[in-house]
């Protein structure tokens, strides 16, 4: 992809090793989960290691670094929104504390 | 490609190849919607498929897709069935149908006796149009006669690591073997416009690309909802953007040779984008309502086959065109997995690569282009949904290298 986007998404480029948490690219301030982690796993970030606190999916986001609210998340690279608490590293990114530049998403049932 | 892939399609009157001979039968009204099952299901053929628009209300954008449909290369003739008061034009569908030497036939419930005896020569139709659908010509055919189009349905946070970026590497194999690839939902490429833009083969065509997705933001907005549903969020993903990005990877990396709207047939090879938002004020709600709406207007611009990604896990298929299921999830595949032709979870999982995954994908489109059956297609699914929308002609600098051609509205 231009721009560096989805520059490292070849798995076997060293991306999912042992504790299954994948940088799609180098800018990237998350980091995706490849295999479900539980609550207590140890994580290693870039050399440091980081305790879960909660469950973490698969497909689901923790952060890759220390955020700061209206910080940009970015992920293959670019922009998915911004930070609206602060966050530390190792912790679960999702829709309570990341939020669109563009359109809120919404839940189920009637907004 | 190495050598390229060669197989036997269905020659049309406008030159254009079918990989199937589709027998429909077209309601034109909801109240005519019964009678039009009754008939498909008694035929007992899965070649013989239901389609239809539910309102009773004129729509210039429904009676072009129509159009294109009922002459689309994958189908060989079909019945009309008519209750007889609505607005749909069926004398000018009909003529459309005829005009491109298809068999056609035309029943109107209120003329045939009702239900029982339309159901009847419904029938009797139906093996006539199948009959003479069965003398169409059989010719050599190969990928650059393909038209394929994607989408994706139930994304998830793996849909954009697995499953889409490998539909791009098949895209970009099958662009520069001479195929025309299709990806779609200007509204689930918000935040993606700029990278698009840069892209386009022209700079004009550039500023179309991100007019359309501010038009797709805009309409978005009015509604109040993005492009967006809660299993989406369930599954890791968090924005619109998010699931953009992920969205946009199925797009590959060949240039975007233009901008089309439903049911405009891109006249030459290439990469396009459909912008599927309507033109004007909000009028109809939402672009389009689920899934299907959308693997039905990349029929109507000649999609010969539709690859979807799922990560959640969709099941349908469609009527005329075969859908091939392509699996971002390793999870959600150990559940589905007879509903799944690839498993892209494999990715994640470390049994394959990107590359090799595209390759997997690329092998299913030229043995499904040949005639063998896609699983939703063999579970029978032939699912179907037209509703009101409005669109305006595009504008000359979306389509900058080919002509536009196909039926106008």
């Amino acid at each position: 992809m231009e721009g560096g986007f989805m520059a490292s998404n070849d798995p076997r480029a060293g991306v999912p090793a042992p504790g299954r948490f994948v940088l799609l690219n180098e800018k990237d301030n998350i980091l995706v989960c490849a295999e479900a982690a539980k609550a207590g796993a140890a994580v290693e970030i870039d050399g440091q290691t980081f305790v879960l606190q909660v469950d973490i999916a698969l497909g689901h986001k923790i952060a890759r670094k220390q955020l700061a609210v209206g910080d940009r998340v970015l992920r293959y690279g670019i922009s998915i929104g911004f930070i609206t608490q602060p966050v530390t590293p190792g912790e679960h990114v999702h829709n309570h504390n990341l939020q669109s530049g563009y359109i809120a998403a919404h839940g189920r049932g009637c907004a | 490609m190495t050598k390229a892939p060669e197989f036997r399609g269905y020659l049309r009157s406008d030159g254009r190849k079918g990989i199937r001979n589709a027998v429909l039968v077209i309601y034109l009204v909801e109240c005519a919607h019964h009678v039009a099952r009754a008939i498909v299901n008694r035929a007992g053929d899965s070649a013989v498929q239901l389609i239809g628009f539910p309102g009773c209300y004129p729509n210039a954008y429904a009676f072009r897709m129509m159009k294109q449909l009922a002459t689309h290369p994958n189908v060989g003739g079909a019945l009309i069935v008519s209750l007889g008061c609505e607005g749909f034009d069926r004398s000018g569908l009909a003529a459309a149908i005829a005009d491109s030497g298809r068999p056609v036939e035309t029943l109107v419930i209120q003329e045939a006796g009702g239900t029982r005896t339309t159901i009847a020569a419904g029938l009797e139709a139906v093996a006539r149009i199948s009959a003479e659908a069965g003398q169409t010509p059989l010719v050599a055919m190969g990928v650059p006669d393909l038209v394929v189009g994607t989408i994706c349905g139930g994304s998830d946070g793996t849909s954009g690591i697995t499953a889409n970026p490998a539909v791009g590497r098949c895209f970009d194999r099958l662009v520069a073997a001479g195929a025309t690839c299709i990806f779609e939902e200007t509204g689930e490429l918000i935040g993606c416009e700029q990278v698009m833009a840069e892209r386009a083969v022209t700079p004009e065509l550039g500023a179309e690309i991100e007019a359309a997705v501010a038009k797709a933001e805009r309409y978005y907005t009015t509604l109040g909802y993005g492009s967006f549903a809660p299993g989406n969020a369930d599954g890791g993903l968090t924005t619109q953007e998010e699931k953009s990005l992920g969205a946009y990877s199925k797009s590959g990396d060949s240039p975007i040779s233009g901008l089309i709207k439903p049911g405009d047939i891109p006249a030459g090879p290439g990469l396009y984008l459909m912008d599927v938002v309507p033109d004007g004020d909000v009028r109809f709600g939402f672009p389009n309502i689920s899934d299907n709406a959308e693997i039905v207007e990349l029929i109507a611009s000649g999609c010969h086959l539709i690859l979807f990604t799922t990560g959640r896990g969709s099941v349908v298929g469609s009527a005329i065109s075969p859908v091939i299921k392509i699996c971002a999830n390793p999870e959600t595949y150990a559940k589905l997995r007879d509903d799944m032709d690839v498993n892209a979870g494999s990715i994640l999982t470390g049994q394959a690569t990107i590359d090799e995954v595209g390759a997997e994908i690329l092998a299913q489109v030229c043995a499904v282009a040949g005639g063998g059956l896609s699983l939703s297609e063999e579970l029978g699914h032939q699912e179907f949904i037209l509703t009101y929308k409005s669109f305006e002609a595009s504008s000359p600098a979306c389509l900058p290298q080919t002509a536009r051609t196909g039926v106008a509205a």
